[in-house]
């Protein structure tokens, strides 16, 4: 394989993007890129699991700065780059195709698409803490500009919240990783110089409370979630799709990574963040099914679901390594991909319900299967994903989360808090399950009403989104050894770095 | 070709006396050529400067006169934010008829063109200054000559009131100086900054008397630190900058913010580096520093965040910039292989603040003489009627709230990790707070350009001067972002 290849995926929405602003046809140069990129990817991944050293992989590296050694770095260490990558040029394919875009507007609509995936891929696949960093951010601008344009509802108060949480939860973020970069002494950024270092367990504690607040806010933890609900139902739908699907996952993903240096301040903090975990998926599980609006529905639960992640991670916090609880990262990693797909089809598919019937008030709807069946049944197996019903992505992520949970505890023992935490969770299912079928039934089933007697069905263009995304959730759900079988032959890999943050 | 160096600040004098006199005998109607010839001086002189002769020969000048990398790079700054601040005035001259002698004629503009000159030549040799007296002096040039410039407009009531604060504050500011060169003169028996550096080395203190007399010497330092915070615009000497700011001339207060800033911090740092160097003073002068860092920073950043005129919010937010680089400062760190050096971080952030200040303030320039108001909301629905203004100012202010990928989150990178590896958290605390409010106060600029309907109000016109600099302000604010590295290497070791 050609080295360095992974800077194509980056050029191309570039490419694409000066390419819209320059004039051309928007919505087709974006929808080429996000083929485009997702081909590549996908052939990438292939080539991954096949060759030898899977981290050298396309790697590409360029040094900006010399002292301090910044470098823009890509590349796939592990199978959780490889999982988020594949998720990250997924769904943008469906993301521009789905939502009405306003009249006149196309150059800043695409653009925005292409630029919050950029912005997106460039953080997952960065090896540098630097770019890591700072993709991220970049992906942000559109998504604040977009909801404050073009979104519905309150959009200058939804964008407004979001743009300052955000920004907030960023500069707490940048503040833990300088700390950490200062305490390991590294000579660059890189990944891969950081993770050599070590950590004084004395500085461990308020790193792991930066990371866990400054991630946490970009992640919708609890109590800092409440931008998310708003922002989401008011965004316009790929942004919404992309956030929610895509760029929040960011904040797991940092974590995830940087654990292995903070072990100890991680495990100080463990208590706190299952409460807070329980705050996710309870308190909001709960506002969601108060919620009278599909948009903000959906909004929430995306909020909610976060918690399920956070759960895998506070097993593996609980456990010290991925060597001690080997499921709980991919489990994680897993989940966040069977989210990301079905948040986002949800969220496309919620926009064409509004788009035919006029309405997203559930108590307005009613019967909408008799004249759209095609949308019903997406919109049910998207539903059923999210709830978590075997066969489809999010249960293998679920079922996998819950296991990491009571991984490393034996009948007879007392409880521990992730047991108790993971017990309580999976009470949350039926929380979700309540609110799902409930949204189905009110509008999808009972008789029809005036709104969604005329409704017509899906169109052919309307539905390959959502069956590229149905088709992934499938996929990974009938087998989801595809994406968990990744993580073996990295597991050997990883294993002498992880012994070297052990060794004193 | 190869001038020696010193020439170039007596070819700049020559250059502001040249246009003087000139000016006496020009048509009224065409000063604005005095400005272009300025402008083209000033390129003139900066080609020279890069090919300039650093070799001094004469032990006389080599006491006061520096020719390091730092010198060189602050004298190209100050040729740079002159030239800059002429284009802009030149833009300006129709605004400044109106409040000076004769509203129909340019006859009262010309010496706007001349005086930026002097002052630069003040810049110039404040970058090389290494010697107390010679650091007075040329400080004492710049200041005097922008008493002039706020007060130009002086048929403008905002404009006189901002001279006459700028005066009495910048005399305080004079007299604190003189009187803490005159304790550490009288400490330390020297002028020369070289000297200082002997006399407070381990070695020196074992034979004088100097560590008998810390107090009188830490005296000295804080009164000439809070003659510095005057020229930088920090705490506790802020208090001129938003009326100031607000009422001169904008190509004024352009200057002041960028140029003056920069040459008070080179300063600064030159008169600071032996007491920051030695163990003697290094601990107390930290922790002065860093007090007015902190409290710089966070009165900057809070005061900001209720602004609602577009000039006075850059004016708090020059202030909160004073704050950073006053961080950077007293995480002081002397030249080294692996690390950057407190020059660089300040050097790099001040051309950083340079470019977003220059086209920032250029386009609230253009803007306010469009619709005749500097307000915030005179930017509402910019995205709508000129999208590549608004643009072009989204990225401006993204880079002035530090946002990656911009020489803004470059400038701010360095000093958050300069300051976190001196352990200096407290400072590091209030920097992330102001860094947050900044994102708030900067944010809402740009929220006003695209959340806001248009109000259909006068169509804003870009002169091409303007354009010729918010762009490629705009594509380097950018390009820096992305690669850093050529600034730093015009910064040295």
């Amino acid at each position: 394989m050609i080295d360095q290849t992974l800077i194509l995926l980056l050029a191309i929405p570039l490419v694409a993007l000066v390419a819209i602003i320059a004039g051309g046809p928007a919505r087709n140069i974006a929808l080429m890129a996000s083929v485009g990129n997702f081909g590549i990817a996908l052939v990438t991944s292939i080539v991954w699991t096949q060759v030898a050293a899977p981290e050298q992989l396309g790697a590409f590296e360029l040094i900006v700065l010399a002292k301090p050694q910044i470098t823009l770095a890509l590349g796939l260490p592990d199978a959780m780059a490889v999982i988020m990558m594949l998720l990250t040029t997924l769904v943008p394919i469906a993301a521009v195709l789905a939502g009405k875009c306003p009249e006149g507007r196309e150059r800043l609509w695409f653009s925005s698409v292409l630029l919050i995936s950029l912005g997106a891929l460039g953080a997952f696949l960065s090896t540098d803490l630097f770019f890591f960093y700072a993709f991220h951010e970049l992906a942000l601008i559109p998504t604040f500009l977009m909801i404050g344009m073009l979104g519905k509802g309150d959009r200058k108060a939804a964008a407004w919240k979001i743009t300052i949480y955000l920004a907030f939860g960023s500069i707490v973020l940048l503040a833990g990783l300088l700390w950490l970069v200062a305490a390991t002494e590294s000579p660059s950024l890189l990944f891969k110089d950081i993770l050599a270092g070590q950590v004084d367990s004395g500085d461990q504690i308020g790193i792991a409370a930066l990371l866990l607040v400054g991630f946490g806010v970009l992640v919708s933890l609890f109590p800092f979630h409440s931008w998310a609900a708003p922002a989401y139902a008011s965004a316009p739908t790929p942004v919404a799709m992309l956030h929610a699907g895509v760029l929040k996952k960011f904040g797991l993903y940092g974590l995830l990574r940087l654990f292995p240096l903070v072990p100890e301040g991680m495990q100080h903090w463990l208590v706190a963040l299952v409460v807070l975990l329980l705050g996710n998926i309870l308190w909001v599980g709960m506002v969601t099914i108060n919620q009278k609006r599909l948009d903000s529905m959906l909004a929430n639960s995306s909020v909610m679901h976060m918690g399920y992640v956070f759960l895998a991670i506070a097993a593996l916090i609980a456990a010290g390594s991925t060597d001690a609880n080997n499921i709980a990262l991919p489990a994680a990693v897993v989940l966040m991909f069977g989210h990301g797909v079905s948040i986002a089809l949800l969220f496309a598919l919620s926009d064409r319900i509004e788009s035919k019937t006029g309405s997203l008030r559930m108590e307005e709807l009613g019967g909408l299967a008799k004249s759209a069946p095609g949308l019903a049944f997406l919109f049910g197996l998207a539903g059923m994903a999210s709830i978590g019903l075997p066969g489809l992505a999010n249960f293998a992520g679920e079922a996998a989360v819950f296991l990491s949970g009571f991984k490393n505890w034996d009948a007879g023992q007392p409880l521990g808090a992730v047991q108790i935490a993971t017990i309580i969770a999976i009470f949350g299912v039926v929380i979700s399950a309540i609110y799902m079928l409930r949204a189905v039934r009110n509008i999808f089933h009972a008789a029809p009403v005036k709104l969604t007697e005329s409704a017509e069905d899906l169109n052919m263009s309307e539905k390959i989104p959502a069956l590229i995304l149905a088709a992934a959730l499938l996929v990974v759900g009938l087998y989801p050894n595809i994406l968990f079988n990744l993580f073996n032959p990295t597991a050997e890999a990883v294993e002498p770095e992880v012994s070297l943050v052990e060794a004193p | 070709m190869h001038l020696p160096l010193h020439y170039l600040e007596v070819i700049v004098v020559a250059l502001g006396l040249i246009v003087l006199l000139a000016e006496a005998f020009f048509p009224r109607e065409k000063k604005a050529i005095l400005g272009w010839f300025a402008v083209a001086g000033l390129v003139a002189t900066f080609v020279l400067l890069i090919f300039a002769n650093r070799d001094i020969s004469g032990p006389e000048l080599d006491r006061f006169y520096a020719t390091d990398d730092q010198a060189i790079f602050f004298k190209g700054f100050a040729l740079i934010i002159t030239a800059l601040m002429l284009l802009m005035a030149i833009d300006y001259r129709k605004v400044l008829t109106r409040f000076t002698e004769d509203p129909s004629s340019e006859d009262g503009t010309g010496e706007f063109y001349a005086l930026p000159l002097f002052a630069c030549a003040g810049m110039m040799w404040m970058a090389s200054a290494k010697d107390l007296v010679m650091a007075f002096v040329a400080l004492e040039l710049t200041t005097i000559t922008f008493y002039v410039l706020v007060a130009y407009m002086r048929r403008n009531v905002g404009s006189l009131e901002a001279g006459v604060k700028y005066l009495i504050l910048g005399a305080l500011s004079t007299g604190f100086l003189v009187y803490g060169i005159a304790w550490i003169y009288g400490i330390t028996g020297t002028m020369s900054l070289e000297a200082i550096n002997l006399v407070l080395s381990p070695e020196a203190l074992s034979t004088n008397n100097i560590a008998q007399n810390t107090t009188a010497l830490l005296f000295g330092i804080a009164l000439i630190v809070v003659a510095l915070a005057f020229k930088v615009g920090a705490v506790p000497m802020h208090l001129w900058i938003p009326d100031v700011y607000q009422g001169a001339p904008t190509p004024t207060t352009t200057f002041l913010s960028v140029g003056s800033k920069a040459a008070g911090f080179i300063v600064a740092m030159r008169i600071l580096e032996p007491f920051l160097t030695h163990e003697i003073t290094r601990d107390k002068t930290i922790f002065i520093l860093t007090i007015l860092a902190a409290a710089t920073i966070l009165v900057g950043s809070l005061a900001a965040i209720a602004q609602t005129n577009l000039k006075r919010l850059l004016a708090y937010s020059s202030v909160a910039n004073a704050g950073f680089i006053l961080l950077a400062v007293a995480a002081w760190k002397g030249s080294s292989e692996t690390d950057l050096s407190s020059f660089q971080v300040v050097g790099f952030y001040l051309a950083t603040y340079l470019i977003m200040t220059v086209a920032a303030l250029f386009a609230l320039q253009s803007i306010s003489q469009s619709t005749g108001s500097e307000s915030i909301a005179s930017l509402r629905g910019l995205a709508q009627t000129h999208p590549s203004l608004a643009w072009t100012l989204t990225i401006i202010f993204s880079a002035l709230a530090g946002l990656p990928l911009t020489v803004g989150f470059v400038g701010k990178f360095f000093v958050f990790r300069a300051a976190v590896y001196s352990d200096l958290w407290l400072a590091v605390g209030c920097g992330f707070v102001g860094a947050a409010a900044g994102f708030y106060f900067y944010f809402k600029v740009i929220r006003e350009m695209f959340w806001s309907p248009s109000e259909h109000g006068p169509e804003i016109y870009l002169s091409s001067t303007a354009k010729a600099v918010i762009y490629p302000a705009a594509i380097l604010i950018i390009f820096l972002g992305l690669y850093p590295q050529p600034i730093l290497a015009l910064l040295g070791k």
